[in-house]
C-alpha cells in the first residue's frame, strides 16, 4: 500500500454538543483511491463490516428519582429530540446515571425501570448502557445487569468498534485488574487503524481528582488504546462538556440531563450551577451540529441540524457560540 | 501520563490488633516514632475534618470506619486507601510540599457521597505551584 493516505483520517468522528447529550456523525474519508479501499478492505476483514457514514448520539446521567425541579423532562425531551431528527442515529449511547441512587431496593428499581420505559421510546436500532456510580455503587451493578445486562462488553457497529466499559461498579474510581485483561484481550484481534469508541462513565484521566472526577486506573486502560490511532472516549458524570486529546486519543464528556456543574478551572467547590426557574433548561439546553460527509474542509462540513430544545425553551440564542465549536476539531 | 507523587505514603492495609489510637499531641515519643493521627470515617465526614502536618515529617495516620466502606484519597499527596470497616487502616506520609489539600472519599456511600471530605494542611514554605487538587 502506498503511504501517502493518511490513516489517521481515513475515519473521523465528528463530536456535536446538543446539550442534553452529543451526536456524532461517523464518516470514511475513503475518496476513491485505490489505497483507500485497499484500507476500507482490511478494515472490513477485521470488523467485519466495511467503515460506512453513519450517526449515533450520546446522552448522559439523566439521575432518575433525583429531588429537583426538572424530573424527567430533559430526558423526554432528549428523547423526543432525536425521535424528531431527519436523519435519525444508528445507536444511542447512554454513558452511566441513568438513575439517582437510593438505599430502598425497591425504589432503586422503580427508578430504573422509569428510565426504561423513557429511554424505550428511542425509535432508533439499538441503544447500550454502562453504569454511573449513582446507578451502582451501592449494590456491585447487581440492579443494572438485572435489567440491562453486563456492564462492560463490546460490539462492532459499520466498521467502528465500540467498547463499553464499567468504572463505576466496584464502588470507587477503577476499571480494575480482571476488566483491563479482558480490553486487551478484546483489542488484539484490531488492526491499530482501527476506529475505536469507547464509552463509559467517569473520564479516564485526571481531569479534577478532588472532586472524584478520575479513574485511578485510567492510565493503564489508556495504555492499552495506545496504539490504536483512532479512539474516541466518551464520558459523563461531570455534568457539562469538555474536550481533551491525549496522545491519539480524544475524550469527550456529554452534559446532563438534569443539571450542570460549573467550570473547574474557575471555581474550587463542586457545587451545581443554580437552578433559574426562568430558564429550566439553561446549561441543559439542547443544541445539534451534522457534519456531512464528502465535503471539502470541515467548515463546509458543519451543518446546524436544529435547537430545539433551547429555542423552544429559552426563545434566545443561547448556545449558539459553541455550535460552532465542533467545526475546530 | 505520569502522576507526581509528592508525598512517598506508605498504604499497609493491615487488620491491625493495636487499639484505635489517637496519639496527637499525647505523651513524648521515641525519636524515630512518627506521630500518629487518628481520623474516623462514616456517612458523610471524617473527623477530624481538617489535619495539620508539616513539610517532611512523616506521620501514621491510622483510619477506622464506623459503618461501611470509604475511601480516602488524595492525588497530589499520593494517598489512595479503601477503609473497609472492622480494622484499621494505616497510612504512613512524608509531605514533601505545603499546600493545602483536599482529600475525599472515592468509595461511593450513599447520597451524600460528594460532600465527604477533609482538608490537609502541610505547613512549610510554599509550593512554587497553587494549592494541591
Amino acid at each position: 500500500m502506498k503511504k501517502n493516505l493518511d490513516r489517521r483520517r481515513f475515519l473521523k468522528i465528528a463530536g456535536t454538543s446538543m446539550g442534553v447529550g452529543a451526536l456524532y456523525t461517523v464518516w470514511p474519508s475513503l475518496g476513491r483511491s485505490a489505497e483507500a479501499a485497499e484500507l476500507a478492505r482490511r478494515l472490513g476483514a477485521t470488523t467485519g463490516e466495511r467503515p460506512t457514514p453513519f450517526t449515533f448520539a450520546q446522552l448522559s446521567d439523566a439521575h432518575v428519582g433525583f429531588d429537583g425541579p426538572i424530573g424527567t423532562r430533559a430526558l423526554e425531551k432528549a428523547v423526543a429530540t432525536i425521535n424528531s431528527l431527519s436523519r435519525r442515529p444508528d445507536l444511542v449511547l447512554f454513558t452511566g446515571d441513568l438513575t439517582h441512587d437510593t438505599e430502598n431496593a425497591g425504589e432503586h428499581a422503580a427508578r430504573m425501570n422509569l428510565f426504561k420505559e423513557i429511554a424505550g421510546r428511542l425509535q432508533v436500532a439499538k441503544v447500550y448502557h454502562v453504569p454511573g456510580e449513582h446507578d451502582a455503587g451501592l449494590d456491585g451493578g447487581e440492579l443494572f445487569r438485572s435489567v440491562f445486562g453486563p456492564t462492560s462488553y463490546s460490539f462492532d457497529h459499520r466498521g467502528v468498534h465500540f467498547i463499553a466499559l464499567d468504572n463505576v461498579s466496584r464502588a470507587r474510581p477503577e476499571v480494575g485488574e480482571e476488566q483491563r485483561a479482558w480490553l486487551a484481550r478484546d483489542l488484539a484481534r484490531f488492526h491499530q487503524t482501527t476506529p475505536i469508541v469507547v464509552f463509559t462513565h467517569r473520564p479516564l484521566f485526571d481531569l479534577r481528582p478532588d472532586w472524584e472526577w478520575f479513574t485511578s486506573d485510567g492510565d493503564e486502560v489508556m495504555n492499552h488504546l495506545a496504539p490504536y490511532e483512532n479512539v474516541t472516549v466518551l464520558y459523563g458524570h461531570i455534568h457539562r462538556e469538555d474536550h481533551h486529546t491525549i496522545g491519539h486519543s480524544r475524550h469527550f464528556a456529554a452534559r446532563s440531563l438534569i443539571f450542570a456543574f460549573p467550570d473547574p478551572e474557575k471555581v474550587d467547590e463542586k457545587k451545581a450551577v443554580p437552578f433559574d426557574k426562568d430558564r429550566p433548561f439553561a446549561n441543559l439546553g439542547l443544541r445539534i451540529i451534522d457534519r456531512t460527509p464528502g465535503q471539502a474542509t470541515p467548515a463546509d462540513t458543519v451543518r446546524v441540524q436544529d435547537v430545539e430544545l433551547a429555542m423552544n425553551e429559552l426563545s434566545g440564542t443561547e448556545g449558539f457560540n459553541q455550535i460552532l465549536k465542533p467545526a475546530t476539531f | 501520563m505520569s502522576l507526581q507523587r509528592i508525598l512517598r505514603v506508605a498504604v499497609h492495609g493491615l487488620a491491625l490488633a493495636a487499639p484505635f489510637l489517637a496519639v496527637a499531641g499525647g505523651p513524648a515519643r521515641a525519636q524515630d516514632e512518627p506521630r500518629v493521627i487518628a481520623i474516623t470515617a462514616k456517612r458523610f465526614e471524617f473527623s477530624p475534618n481538617q489535619i495539620t502536618l508539616s513539610k517532611g515529617e512523616t506521620v501514621k495516620l491510622r483510619i477506622q470506619s464506623e459503618d461501611v466502606t470509604h475511601g480516602l484519597f488524595v492525588r497530589p499527596l499520593g494517598i489512595d486507601a479503601e477503609i473497609a470497616p472492622g480494622r484499621v487502616t494505616e497510612l504512613t506520609v512524608t509531605p514533601q510540599a505545603a499546600g493545602t489539600y483536599r482529600a475525599i472519599c472515592d468509595h461511593f456511600c450513599g447520597a451524600g457521597h460528594g460532600g465527604m471530605k477533609m482538608t490537609i494542611v502541610v505547613e512549610g514554605p510554599p509550593a512554587s505551584a497553587g494549592p494541591g487538587r
